[in-house]
């Protein structure tokens, strides 16, 4: 194809999506549309999947049976988005193996904040309540991003995120209206996740490489700094419900902007997690490894068992 | 030699009275394994009552770049809707 015939699909691309049309796997596509979807919801997925691992930590030692089966249901919903992104992703001409490649190398990444560790129960009301908190508001504007199978992978990973949120919030709740220790560990946990809830929300829309095609292609909506400021605004009335404090001492409503003031970010330590040198690296990375290559002889039995089968179905018809 | 797990596609009824509308798709050794996984995939909250699974590489798709010759033939044939045919005012029923 000459560059003019590229440059007028390339056009009329744009076109569409401005119009709000949806592109499917076959249709022609931009290289460069093509890349940027298969890191973005690769990442996405490789998310959910590491996401796992930090409350798979606390199922065996979840307070009560209540609780533990909400927690699992909750950590299978993850492994379930992980799957839909995944096949999402695959219908760009990608494979299942090569992506699994690329995270276990260490190539692609996913969310910086599943490199945290979870100390205490609380850490399990504090993940539903603000992590999943925050994913809902990066995730709800992906409901309508112009790549078919993304969007409709969204649509379902939005309707069962609620109640992640929920049942993070009510343990923030039950242990804050529990005796002083409980409520201390809540308190804690949320010292210890707030920062780094707000940074998952993406570095601020100054050093963002992506925005301004991501933008165009509807892979986002609003810019980072707008999705953090959302989400600061809809959490301090429910930590105000909760009484707990929120750990910033900058932390004001300005009754001008309709919006909460708030302190500065460490993005040092934003970087220093994203390039690998956050406190659980290393740990979750092994982990997923681990579980990938001690479920090898599973995966191969399954196989060879599923040929002999076939085989075998032949052998009959013959 | 390693080989992996083959594509499948997955349909789903969601009640019955309703067809099998496509819900994605999921890798599984046989067919047996795909129905499971899709299963737990993608009838986590009673989404279904009927699951068919296929494998992806039986599906045959039209091509998107042909969408001219395969769809453009019955844009100009307004004579298939009932609208195309001028009735006088007073029938009724039809
Ligand atoms: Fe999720
Ligand atoms: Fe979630």
């Amino acid at each position: 194809m000459s560059e003019e015939q590229i440059k007028s699909l390339e056009a009329d691309f744009d076109a569409r999506i401005a119009r709000d049309e949806k592109i499917e796997p076959k249709d022609w596509m931009p290289e460069k549309y093509r890349k940027t979807h298969i890191r973005q919801i690769s990442q996405h997925a490789h998310s959910e999947i590491v996401g796992m691992l930090p409350e798979g930590n606390w199922i065996t030692r979840a307070p009560s049976l209540r609780r533990k089966v909400a927690l699992l249901a909750k950590v299978q919903d993850e492994a379930g988005h992980g799957l839909y992104l995944y096949s999402a992703c695959e219908t760009l001409g990608v494979s299942r193996d090569e992506l699994y490649e690329q995270l276990h190398s260490g190539k692609a990444k996913y969310s910086s904040i599943f490199n945290y560790p979870t100390l205490t129960w609380a850490d399990m009301g504090a993940i539903g309540w603000l992590v999943d908190g925050a994913a809902i508001i990066n995730q709800v504007p992906l409901c309508s991003t112009s790549f078919g199978p993304y969007a409709r992978a969204m649509v379902r990973v939005c309707k069962e995120e609620s109640f992640h949120q929920r049942q993070g919030f009510e343990i923030m709740y039950k242990l804050c209206n529990g005796t002083p220790e409980q409520k201390e560990m809540a308190q804690d946990a949320l010292n210890r996740w707030w920062w780094p809830s707000l940074m998952m929300l993406g570095p601020t829309d100054a050093e963002s490489v992506h925005t301004e095609q991501s933008m165009k292609w509807k892979l986002k909506r609003k810019t980072n700094d707008e999705l953090r400021q959302q989400f600061i605004d809809q959490t301090v009335p429910q930590a105000d419900i909760l009484g707990l404090k929120i750990p910033d001492t900058d932390l004001k409503w300005n009754e001008e902007t309709g919006h909460y003031n708030f302190g500065e970010i460490q993005w040092d330590e934003f970087w220093q997690v994203v390039k690998g040198h956050g406190p659980c690296n290393k740990e979750r990375l092994n982990a997923r490894k681990g579980a990938w290559e001690k479920g090898a002889w599973v995966r191969d039995a399954a196989m060879a068992y599923a040929e002999k089968q076939s085989n075998k179905k032949i052998e009959k018809v013959v | 030699m390693k080989k992996n797990w083959p594509l499948w596609e997955v349909f789903v009824r969601s009640k019955n009275g309703l067809e099998h509308r496509h819900f994605g798709s999921l890798h599984a050794a046989d067919e047996a394994m795909a129905l499971e996984n899709a299963r737990d995939v993608y009838t986590r909250r009673n989404e279904g009552v009927s699951i068919w699974v296929v494998e992806s590489r039986h599906i045959t798709a039209s091509n998107p770049e042909n969408n001219g010759e395969l769809f453009e033939p019955a844009q100009d044939k307004v004579y298939r809707h009932p609208t195309f045919y001028d009735l006088p005012d007073d029938v009724k029923h039809m």
